[in-house]
């Protein structure tokens, strides 16, 4: 209807999928049968672009940062020991222990400036989409989350992990035939699940409202005209409110992420369940 | 109507994707993404990072103890003054004590030696009282004989022999020896 409605050599560009699967342009070659379908391997689009400018934009950062540093902290490296010590202090010390927080803590800063640096490309202009909003960097992310907190229990109490995970103690044994298909598919289920789906849903629908918002506005400014142009004001505000709002959720989505899988770890390390 | 868009996207892309199904790449790009940077973070970032917190540690620390050590010096320094303090009072007090005992000897020993030479003048007078007195009565004894001699003589009227007069003053000396002998 909206497109029909267009009459002007401009037609309302409406958000869609397709913006997160843009056209292969590298490395179409090899490919690999993939769901019904020649998929490419190594196949890089737009999406992954902005992905590795992201990765090289935080070595660039944490390398540079951290290269000459000094006891009495400069401008710049202060705010590089700000971010990591966030990390450090705020989350993983914090939860863990200084102990068990050192060996985890590589892990949980990669994620939380992976997470960081692939959300807040979806308000960077040119770039306008964030990494983390195709299901891949998410699900990646949220495996290694996973594998993390299972090594975490497995090495902490060989062989009664799994027993204190799914047959919690304390409680009367017929309780564990509800208990217990319970604890498997909260604990082994949807742990992955919901930290997959929550950052890639909360990217993708930020981007598709910025699209929606932006592209409504142009088309009221420049193909309805007249009266319309009113709504563009209003679905320009909306846009810019929304970007900052975009912000605000990709360092919350960092940081929910970081801490869960924190947290994961802390409940595996724990001595009862 | 609401799909419309979707399916009209769908022209313009390859084939319609489902957003939850990840394509080879996509999966493959993001881990090489985060292998590469936990390498970054975890042999570079965090160790140079954790360097430098121990440094500082070390910095504050050392700070610290160098503070300390300072103290402690100082604190072994009054320590030397009072007990070097406390010697010389000792020293003074001791010194004081003997210049006493010095003094009262050497007061001792004069008034020793002023009594002695006061025994020894006062036994030479004596002496030579004595010895002076001894000259007078024996030259008192021969004046006054002859002396008594002559006037008995002039009394008398007549010489005397020597024998004669001789036994008389003789016998009158004696008497009056022994007068002042009983007064």
């Amino acid at each position: 209807m909206l497109a029909s409605a267009a009459n002007e050599p401009e037609p309302f560009h409406p958000p869609s999928i397709a913006e997160f699967f843009p056209q292969v342009f590298l490395f179409m070659e090899p490919t690999v049968a993939w769901l019904g379908s020649e998929e490419p391997i190594f196949g890089i689009n737009r999406i992954m672009l902005i992905r590795i400018l992201a990765a090289l934009a935080i070595i660039l950062i944490f390398v540079l940062g951290t290269r000459k540093m000094k006891l009495v902290p400069t401008r710049g490296q202060s705010i590089v020991e700000l971010g990591l010590g966030f990390v450090r202090d705020g989350i993983v010390y914090d939860l863990l222990g200084e102990k068990d927080g050192r060996r985890f803590l590589p892990i949980i800063t990669t994620i939380f400036f992976m997470v960081l640096a692939m959300n807040i490309t979806g308000i960077i202009p040119f770039l306008n989409i964030a990494g983390t909003s195709v299901i891949g960097v998410p699900l990646v992310l949220a495996i290694v989350s996973y594998i993390a907190f299972i090594y975490a229990g497995v090495k902490k109490h060989p062989g009664a992990f799994f027993k204190n995970s799914l047959f919690p103690s304390g409680v009367p044994w017929p309780l564990y035939i509800i208990v217990t298909p319970i604890e498997f598919v909260s604990t082994f289920v949807l742990r992955p699940v919901t930290l997959t789906l929550r950052l890639m849903m909360n990217l993708f629908v930020g981007h598709l409202l910025l699209v929606l918002f932006f592209a409504a506005t142009h088309f009221f400014f420049f193909s309805a005209g007249g009266l319309f142009t009113l709504f563009g004001v209003g679905t320009l505000a909306f846009g810019f409110a929304f970007t900052v709002f975009e912000i605000l959720v990709a360092v919350l989505q960092a940081y929910v992420f970081a801490i869960l899988t924190t947290v994961y770890i802390q409940l595996a390390l724990a001595e009862e369940h | 109507m609401l799909t419309t868009p979707l399916f009209l996207a769908e022209e313009a892309g390859e084939t319609a994707q489902n957003p939850l199904l990840p394509a080879p790449y996509d999966i493959i790009w993001s881990s090489v993404i985060f292998v590469v940077l936990l390498l970054v973070f975890w042999k570079v970032v965090l160790p140079r990072v954790q360097a430098l917190l121990d440094e500082r540690a070390a910095a504050i620390e050392g700070g610290i103890k160098k503070a300390e050590e300072a103290q402690a010096e100082a604190a072994a320094a009054l320590e030397s003054y009072n007990t070097q303090l406390a010697e010389a009072r000792a020293e003074a007090a001791r010194i004081k004590d003997q210049a006493r005992a010095d003094a009262a000897r050497i007061e001792a020993d004069l008034k020793a030696r002023a009594n002695e030479e006061a025994e020894r003048i006062t036994a030479q007078a004596h002496q030579r009282i004595e010895a002076e007195r001894q000259a007078a009565f024996s030259s008192l004894k021969t004046e006054v004989g002859s002396l008594a001699l002559d006037l008995s003589e002039k009394v008398v009227g007549e010489s005397m022999d020597d024998a004669r007069s001789a036994a008389i003053v003789e016998r009158f000396l004696a008497d009056l020896e022994r007068e002042g002998a009983n007064r």
